[in-house]
């Protein structure tokens, strides 16, 4: 029997100043969850859709409602914000952007794109769809 | 599993394929099917800013037309394998407990799966027209 070796470990998050890769990476997965879960909302559309008119009214009065709209919203945005800064992985995946200017720069990048491109598509769905 | 009174060193267990004994199968598939997406999200956009303020014959006619229903269909394949890898790391972070662990993995898959099906036999319900 060979004794175990008591190995150093790496620090634990208590441990660490909050940085904003951190931050983020912390986000990329509450907005993964978030969006688990939602999925339940796509499902129950998608099954309105093909049970009928009565059914899918349903969704749409609920879509249509202000919690509706605020759970939308920011459906809409964790699934663009999970985009874009899924696309740093990818750079990040390749061996590019490592360097601290530069991974901060990504994410800066995610956080605000991530934001701009959930105003655009409410924008393009209130000129759309004229306000429903 | 082997404890630490194993003859085999802790390099030797993650050599090949690794303590999940999966390689990184899931690894590459997050990535594959994050690029499907990336690829797929103005298309599915397009037609979920298509469907805005249309009534359910309007909807259900969108829906069911082929290029939108492959659309659908390949987003919905593509995200619900993508959140089931997710949902799996997070369980596997955080679920230290095997028996939990094996139960939380598995109530996982049955949920992920559940969704694809209900998703999928919708749109191929709308796309028969029935």
């Amino acid at each position: 029997m060979t004794a175990r070796i008591e190995r150093p470990l790496s620090p634990h998050i208590q441990t660490y100043r909050v940085t904003l890769t951190m931050a983020l990476s912390v986000i990329h997965r509450a907005t993964g969850i978030a969006m688990y879960f939602g999925t339940l909302l796509l499902a129950w559309w998608l099954i309105a859709a093909a049970s009928g008119p009565t059914a899918y009214a349903n969704v749409q009065a609920f879509t249509g409602s202000i919690i509706g709209k605020l759970i939308l919203f920011g459906y809409t945005w964790a699934l663009l914000h999970h985009l874009v800064s899924g696309m740093r992985y990818f750079v990040w995946d390749l061996g590019y952007g490592f360097k601290p200017n530069e991974r901060e720069a990504l994410t800066w990048g995610a956080l605000i794109a991530g934001i701009s491109l959930t105003v655009l598509v409410w924008i393009i769905a209130y000129a759309v769809g004229g306000g429903r | 599993m082997s404890g630490h009174s194993s003859m085999r060193t802790p390099l030797a267990r993650v050599r090949n394929l690794g303590s999940s004994h999966t390689g990184t199968s899931d690894f590459w598939r997050q990535r594959l099917t994050a690029v499907a997406m990336t690829l797929l999200i103005v298309p599915v956009l397009v037609v979920i800013l298509m469907l805005i303020g249309r009534n359910h014959a309007g909807a259900a006619q969108i829906l069911g037309s082929i290029p939108i229903a492959i659309i659908l269909l390949l987003f919905i394949i593509a995200s619900t394998w993508h959140m089931k890898i997710g949902m799996q790391i997070i369980i596997e972070d955080y679920v230290h407990n095997e028996k939990a662990k094996l139960a939380c993995v598995m109530a996982n898959n049955f949920f992920c799966v559940a969704v694809a099906m209900a998703s999928i036999y919708a749109i191929l319900k709308l796309s028969s027209g029935v």
